[in-house]
């Protein structure tokens, strides 16, 4: 699918964004892989009912693009050989479903700590493209207990979980 | 067996006389076996044709036709739910068509038809009502063809009809909120009945200007007609025995004379489309929820024969 | 008889266990298939899942209800069947049922679970309710919300089953079980196949304005300026234009979300059993939030106090709410 949409520029409401907008640099992904790759394989391990629950949409192509940074994800859930990967805004792989937000907001989403219809109510989120596979992968995402995010953090050890919780500082101070 | 040719419930709200003019012709030139009267979409419109209902009734039995009294579709309020009740009384003058079932609290066992709003989408439902006193089955418009016809074995079982809609919009939802009067900034209390002034729907197009919906007080229905005339021949070797055109603002008895040379065998189906193709209606013709497909696409019917 | 049940949505698993935790008196819930009105994708229970999730709440003095609240189609019927022998089995302590020969067959093969009339049948009268209580012993009667409070107090007095009302959640504009428009947009419907604007079939659309189009199927269902808050893509929540309203309107109704929190001891007075919260389709986030806030004013008005409610805003569609027909029968 041809993706030409761009998220909108006054994404200002985000904490992190409002702050830190480095949404046009530049970085050199590759050194992001292997990480990208360890979290993915340790959700999978931590919560196999997760992948059952996106049944066939275990092999759609996501680009989840994080509107506050200088990269976008490429995520295809499919157990057996998993993806997920950083990649460059302006070469987007092919992918049949996209989702857009800054940082903050795809955290509390895959969190379940902010209703996905309510962010998308509010324009915070932004899906283009094969919107089942999106509404599948929110609802998978709702049946994980526990905090995804933390499971990510903890790989990284104490420093992990700090950074973590900076994020989540900046979310709840209100923004200017 | 060749289906009988039914005249529906008119849904819309035309004046008695319009209506009046409407029943006599039908009375007088159309080529069909039953005609359906009675009010069944608002019960603030039931006052203005009830007076004129015997007349028009007695009419079109000296016309030869069968008549069948429909009730409301929605029964909520004391005055719904007291004509509701009277339809059942009235069971030993005419036959009835119950389209609520607060109708069926008080059947006590007569005999009554069964209309499109009662959901009876299986068998499974069709026998509960069959066991206490229902006749006749009107199948709901998106009802499939391949269940149709399950359903046309079941009827045939029970020695019950069944009636499909082959001509007309299609009934796509009922609201207790008054659509029509909503449109011009009014409630559904104070509508001055301005659902009048839309002999056949008011319509909703998108913002995009593709016709898509009518509302017709607080019904809604379909923008294209049904148009099942291909599909008549398939219907008659099921076992359907009634076809059922709904009254809409055309000439309505071009239409019953085209589906009653299908249902006699005197065109097929592809010469009866054409015939009704060049009558060139307004709205565009559907026969999608037959085959399952959505209900506003129009399927060539040959290429997607049932059997 | 507690008087306020506390009857709330459950799409998941977790979401299950969310909303016992946080205080639901029941949950309702459906299986992966067409035999419940939210057949949604990612959504719902396996059988491994309920059985997990009747003994999780039972362990917790909450009840389960399942949904088997559409419509077979003739030759799918067995399903429907199945789903209920199924649902008898794992101990489920109520079905909701819209369908008469469902219904039936549950009235005759597990006379001993309850059976709740789903606001699918559309029973909007004591005529229509007390039917199905004569023919399949219903309990209890899931009233459609187009009903005002007085009109309810009126229904209670002639009719021998409880009452449970919508008190949250997406407002219903058409009569429920009585809407093809899904399936004439999409092929799917809504009461066959339990959707209602397929998420498969639903487009959005930007132009180089940053406007949005919402789309089903072939239909353009909204159209959304850069600054407004766009909807899903729901026929009956949509914008359309005729002469009377060239410039396009909410033809059936504006998103507003119900909430009649400020109505729970009104409608406790007029003889509501239960009260019911929509939204299995929505998150853990928004179950545990809203069944909090719930929970916590029906156990003030239970000690006589007032109830005071966490502001639910947010977490309502277009961020608008309303009482409905509750409160007046002008808005029909």
């Amino acid at each position: 699918m041809e993706d030409t949409t761009h998220p909108h520029p006054s994404a200002g409401h985000s904490a992190l964004s409002g702050r830190f907008d480095l949404s046009g640099l530049r970085v050199p992904l590759l050194p992001l892989q292997p990480v990208l790759y360890r979290i993915v394989r340790r959700v999978a391990r931590l919560h196999p009912e997760l992948f059952e629950r996106l049944g066939p949409h275990q092999r759609t192509d996501f680009v989840i693009d994080l509107t506050d940074l200088p990269l976008a994800l490429h995520l295809r859930p499919y157990p057996p050989a998993l993806v997920m990967r950083a990649v460059r805004k302006d070469r987007l792989p092919k992918h049949q479903a996209r989702i857009a937000g800054d940082t903050l907001t795809l955290l509390r989403l895959l969190d379940a700590e902010v209703d996905g219809d309510a962010i998308f109510f509010s324009r915070d989120l932004v899906i283009s493209g094969d919107t089942e596979a999106v509404v599948t992968l929110r609802n998978a995402l709702d049946d994980v207990e526990g905090s995804i995010a933390e499971d990510v953090a903890s790989i990284f050890g104490a420093p992990g979980r700090k950074a973590l919780q900076k994020l989540r500082n900046m979310a709840d101070e209100p923004s200017n | 067996m060749t289906p009988r040719l039914t005249i529906g419930p008119n849904q819309y709200f035309w004046s008695a006389k319009k209506k009046i003019d409407f029943y006599n012709r039908i009375a007088d030139e159309a080529p069909v076996d039953t005609v359906y009267l009675g009010e069944v979409v608002c019960s603030k419109r039931q006052p203005f044709f009830d007076d004129h209902l015997p007349e028009v009734a007695e009419r079109l039995q000296r016309g030869g036709k069968t008549v069948v009294v429909c009730g409301l579709a929605e029964v909520m309020l004391k005055r719904e739910r007291k004509a509701s009740e009277a339809l059942v009384e009235t069971a030993d003058l005419w036959e009835i068509e119950v389209n609520n079932a607060a109708a069926l609290l008080h059947m006590g066992g007569k005999a009554h038809r069964v209309g499109q709003f009662m959901n009876v989408y299986n068998p499974e439902t069709m026998r509960h009502l069959s066991a206490r006193g229902a006749t006749h089955f009107c199948v709901p418009a998106e009802l499939p063809g391949e269940s149709v016809a399950l359903m046309a074995d079941e009827a045939a079982k029970l020695g019950v009809g069944l009636e499909v809609q082959v001509f007309g919009r299609a009934s796509l939802a009922t609201s207790a909120r008054c659509y029509h009067a909503r449109a011009h900034g009014r409630t559904k209390d104070n509508c001055q009945f301005v659902c009048e002034e839309d002999a056949d729907g008011m319509p909703l197009d998108t913002r995009d200007g593709q016709s898509f919906l009518r509302v017709n007080g607080i019904q809604t229905l379909s923008h294209s007609y049904v148009n099942l005339v291909a599909e008549a021949p398939d219907m008659a070797r099921m076992g359907v025995s009634d076809l059922r055109l709904m009254p809409q603002d055309v000439d309505m008895v071009a239409v019953a004379r085209c589906f009653a040379d299908v249902a006699k065998g005197a065109i097929d189906g592809t010469e009866a489309e054409a015939r009704l193709d060049a009558m060139s209606l307004e709205p565009p013709f559907s026969n999608g929820f037959w085959y399952g497909e959505a209900g506003h696409r129009r399927i060539a019917a040959k290429a997607a024969a049932l059997h | 008889m507690i008087t306020g049940e506390l009857v709330c949505p459950a799409g998941t698993p977790a979401s299950l266990r969310t909303a016992v935790d946080a205080g639901a008196d029941s949950v309702y819930c459906g299986f992966q298939n067409a035999t419940n009105a939210r057949n949604f994708p990612g959504l719902n229970f396996t059988p491994q899942e309920l059985e997990k999730a009747v003994k999780y709440a039972h362990d917790k003095g909450s009840w389960v209800l399942l949904a088997l609240n559409t419509y077979p189609p003739a030759g799918k019927f067995q399903l429907w069947k199945e789903a209920a022998d199924l649902g008898a089995k794992l101990g489920v302590d109520a079905f909701i049922v819209a369908d008469m020969g469902v219904a039936e067959y549950i009235a005759q093969t597990h006379p001993q679970v309850r059976l709740h009339l789903s606001v699918q049948a559309a029973a909007a009268s004591p005529d229509a309710i007390c039917y199905y209580v004569r023919e399949f012993s219903v309990k209890r009667i899931v009233l459609p919300r187009i009903l005002t409070i007085p009109e309810i107090r009126e229904i209670k007095k002639e009719i021998p089953c409880e009452i449970e009302t919508f008190i949250f959640g997406n407002h219903g504009l058409m009569v429920e079980g009585r809407c093809s428009l899904t399936n004439y947009a999409t092929g799917l419907s809504t009461n066959m196949d339990g959707v209602c604007s397929p998420a498969h079939l639903v487009e959005y659309v930007r132009d180089a304005e940053d406007n949005l189009s919402t789309r089903l199927g072939d239909y353009t269902i909204d159209r959304f300026g850069p600054q407004e808050s766009a909807g899903y893509p729901t026929i009956c929540k949509g914008r359309y234009c005729n002469s009377a309203q060239p410039d396009g309107y909410y033809a059936f109704e504006e998103p507003i979300s119900l909430n009649l929190s400020r109505l729970l001891p009104e409608l406790i007075d007029a003889g509501v059993t239960a009260f019911k919260i929509e939204g299995r389709q929505r998150s853990r986030a928004y179950v545990k939030k809203v069944v909090r806030s719930f929970r916590k004013a029906v156990d003030d008005i239970r000690a006589g106090r007032d109830p005071s409610l966490a502001d639910l805003v947010a977490l309502t569609e277009g961020q608008k709410q309303s009482e409905g027909a509750f409160q007046t029968k002008k808005w029909r």
